[in-house]
């Protein structure tokens, strides 16, 4: 199966660039430079030594052994994301692409975020280059990640609260890709994950391709085999794309996505694109989004503001429809459950996000039996979420 | 003959310039929408561009952003859209082009919408988010029922790319005067340096096209619209008429606009 997106950037029916001519020949130069990028030596030597020196990469592959003896089956290996500078995997992509930005001549980057891990990886990376930054946040997400927004100010970046619709993740892309449209000259919009207009989707994923590689070659020397199945949570779905990249030729491992069924998918307040939505165009791209009958975007929820999007990256779209990964959900309830779990059997605090792939493997691990092993990408850590987590359990603890 | 066709024909044939009026359809709802409308088209607009709302406008400022909430919040859909259209049409001559984001277009169906446009009398399409490289799959069924697909150019489009891109364009073509979104601008260029590289872009886009050239994003008086039509073909304004809509100023300013613009 192909695995790149054809010319203009579809992978099947997905994907694409669906953007005002505004914008087109700025993402046709972002394209011809990321192209020669990828393909210049000292791009990827300074790019890999940025991440081994200062991102601290190669992160570990960790056993969990109390976990995998709590859920009684797989052997459970964490791919400890949460370990990297900034707390996420976000990063690797911030610095790829704050690198290409530099490589152009921009001289200003800009970002969209919803946990704030991008934007705070975003304002890292233009910290470390010596550029300016403008976060763009929903006014709810800023509450709901508050340690976030106080890092990105420390760091230099410029914050806009985004208050249209309901003030989170979509409304503050829809934000930054109107401010991009003023400012596109010195402006290199730096997209966290793999959606957006072409070349967005496959760059990201490239830059997050080393969570891949590590864990296959990780997984190889402690094991001496391949994992019989990788988990990974998916909003936009990069560090999902991150780590199925280096396995997607091994049929033999499964890979699952897993989406945020909020409340429940039944109760309409999720974020489960791919599990409940339908084909549409939203930010640039062609994928699964929740929408309704007019082609109106429809709010999603998710107790973790990583995963509360309505769309996802169009190449997972691809993915789903050829059947070579697996989509399935997580209620906020379960992700909080894998979120104690892993907090008290390991001492590791899980993000939000990363505690629904977690849950997951919760569900899958006894049906794999001992002897199978399975890789989860803990995508980063939960220090960010602690006032909402608690405010969450002190709400529902009332009804 | 399309109608846009044949207005721009008519204009040039008499020396004159056309006026070209944005308006969210069902701002504030459909019934004081069609009103609105009714109340531009008897003040002089040669051409409407009948807005579709979409829940998340990326190239729309914050006048076009509040009416499109303001038309969802009231229930406007296409399917209504389409049938205001076709009461408009019953009374009125003047081109229309529905002007959208792609996703409600493509939820609805490429082909269904372009039939049931048809049928309603509108005459062209203007999608902003629908980029000449994804437009194909749309411009088959346009073909098929005679509409027009307007080509958005914009001031970082190349000479080279504007070329191929007209090649395939029909009606005329919608010029964007500004980096930026609809609406109002911020004062960083002063007006002189803007009208000087408008006129300087419109030039240059003569010599890639012979379809009319209308100019439009950041035009809301008598005076802008004045100085934007010595240069282009046709002016467009859309956020100051969704202003003045809301406050019972419509006729006003239509009446100023078009006054400003066929003075020319």
């Amino acid at each position: 199966m192909k695995h790149e997106p054809d010319a203009r950037g579809h992978f099947g029916p997905y994907g694409g660039r669906y953007v005002a001519e505004t914008l087109m020949p700025a993402l046709i130069e972002l394209e011809q430079a990321y192209r020669k990028a990828v393909k210049d030596p000292v791009f990827n030597k300074l790019f890999h030594d940025i991440l081994r020196d200062y991102v601290g990469r190669p992160s570990p592959l960790y056993l969990a052994e109390r976990l995998t003896k709590a859920y009684g089956g797989a052997r459970l290996y964490l791919k400890r994301e949460d370990l990297n500078h900034t707390g996420a995997h976000k990063i690797n992509n911030t610095i790829g692409q704050a690198l290409l930005a530099r490589r152009m001549g921009k001289t200003r980057l800009m970002a969209e975020t919803g946990a704030g891990q991008h934007g705070v990886a975003t304002a890292t990376a233009a910290a470390l280059l010596g550029m300016e930054c403008e976060v763009f946040m929903g006014e709810e997400d800023i509450r709901r990640q508050a340690p976030n927004v106080q890092r990105m100010q420390f760091l230099g970046a410029g914050i806009h609260p985004v208050h249209s619709g309901t003030a989170t993740l979509k409304d503050a892309m829809s934000e930054a890709m109107r401010a991009w449209v003023a400012r596109v000259d010195d402006t290199f919009y730096v997209i966290g994950s793999v959606a957006g207009p072409h070349p967005y989707p496959s760059m990201v994923r490239t830059f997050q391709s080393v969570i891949g590689t590590e864990t296959r070659a990780q997984i190889l020397e402690k094991t001496g085999r391949l994992p019989d199945m990788v988990i990974a949570c998916v909003g936009g779905g990069s560090n999902a794309a991150g780590i199925f990249s280096a396995f997607l030729d091994k049929t033999s491992v499964r890979l699952v996505g897993v989406e945020a069924a909020g409340f429940g998918i039944r109760t309409g307040k999720h974020a489960a694109s791919i599990g409940a939505g339908s084909i549409g165009i939203l930010h640039g791209s062609k994928s699964y989004l929740l929408q309704d009958n007019d082609g109106q975007v429809q709010n999603a929820h998710s107790v973790s503001a990583g995963l509360d999007y309505p769309g996802v990256g169009p190449q997972h779209a691809h993915w789903a429809d050829t059947a070579r990964v697996e989509y399935c959900s997580i209620t906020d309830t379960e992700a909080l459950q894998a979120f104690d779990d892993l907090t008290r059997l390991e001492g590791i605090l899980p993000a939000l996000e990363s505690s629904h792939a977690l849950a997951e493997a919760k569900k899958r691990s006894r049906k794999l039996g001992a002897r199978a092993t399975i890789v989860i990408n803990l995508s980063g850590r939960g220090d960010k979420d602690l006032d909402n987590i608690v405010s969450y359990k002190q709400k529902h603890r009332k009804h | 003959m399309n109608r846009i066709t044949q207005t721009f024909q008519t204009l040039r044939r008499q020396g004159r310039k056309a006026l070209i009026g944005y308006l969210t359809a069902g701002d504030p709802d459909l019934k004081t929408s069609e009103r609105n409308i009714r109340l531009a088209l008897a003040n002089g607009l040669d051409l409407l561009e009948l807005g579709v709302p979409f829940s998340d406008p990326t190239a729309d400022g914050p006048s076009i952003q509040s009416a499109g909430r303001r038309a969802l919040a009231s229930g406007a859909n296409l399917k209504q859209i389409l049938a205001m259209a076709a009461r408009l049409r019953r009374s009125f001559k003047t081109p229309m082009i529905l002007f959208s984001y792609a996703n409600p277009l493509f939820r609805y169906g490429y082909t269904k919408l372009c039939r049931d446009a048809k049928r309603a009398g509108i005459d062209g399409l203007l999608v902003v988010d629908l980029p000449f490289e994804e437009s194909a799959e749309l411009r088959a069924p346009m073909k098929r029922h005679r509409l027009l697909f307007i080509q958005l150019i914009a001031p970082t489009t190349s000479p080279e790319r504007a070329r191929r891109l007209l090649a395939e364009a029909d009606g005329f073509v919608y010029y964007i005067l500004v980096k930026g979104v609809t609406g109002a601008r911020t004062r960083r260029v002063p007006p002189t340096r803007r009208v000087f590289n408008a006129k300087k872009n419109i030039d240059r886009l003569r010599t890639c096209t012979d379809l009319p050239i209308a100019a439009g994003f950041g035009i809301s008086d008598g005076a802008q619209a004045h100085e934007a039509a010595r240069h282009a073909d046709a002016v467009v304004v859309g956020s100051a008429l969704v202003e003045a809509a809301r406050k019972g100023r419509l006729a006003e300013l239509v009446r100023e606009l078009a006054a400003a613009v066929h003075g020319v």
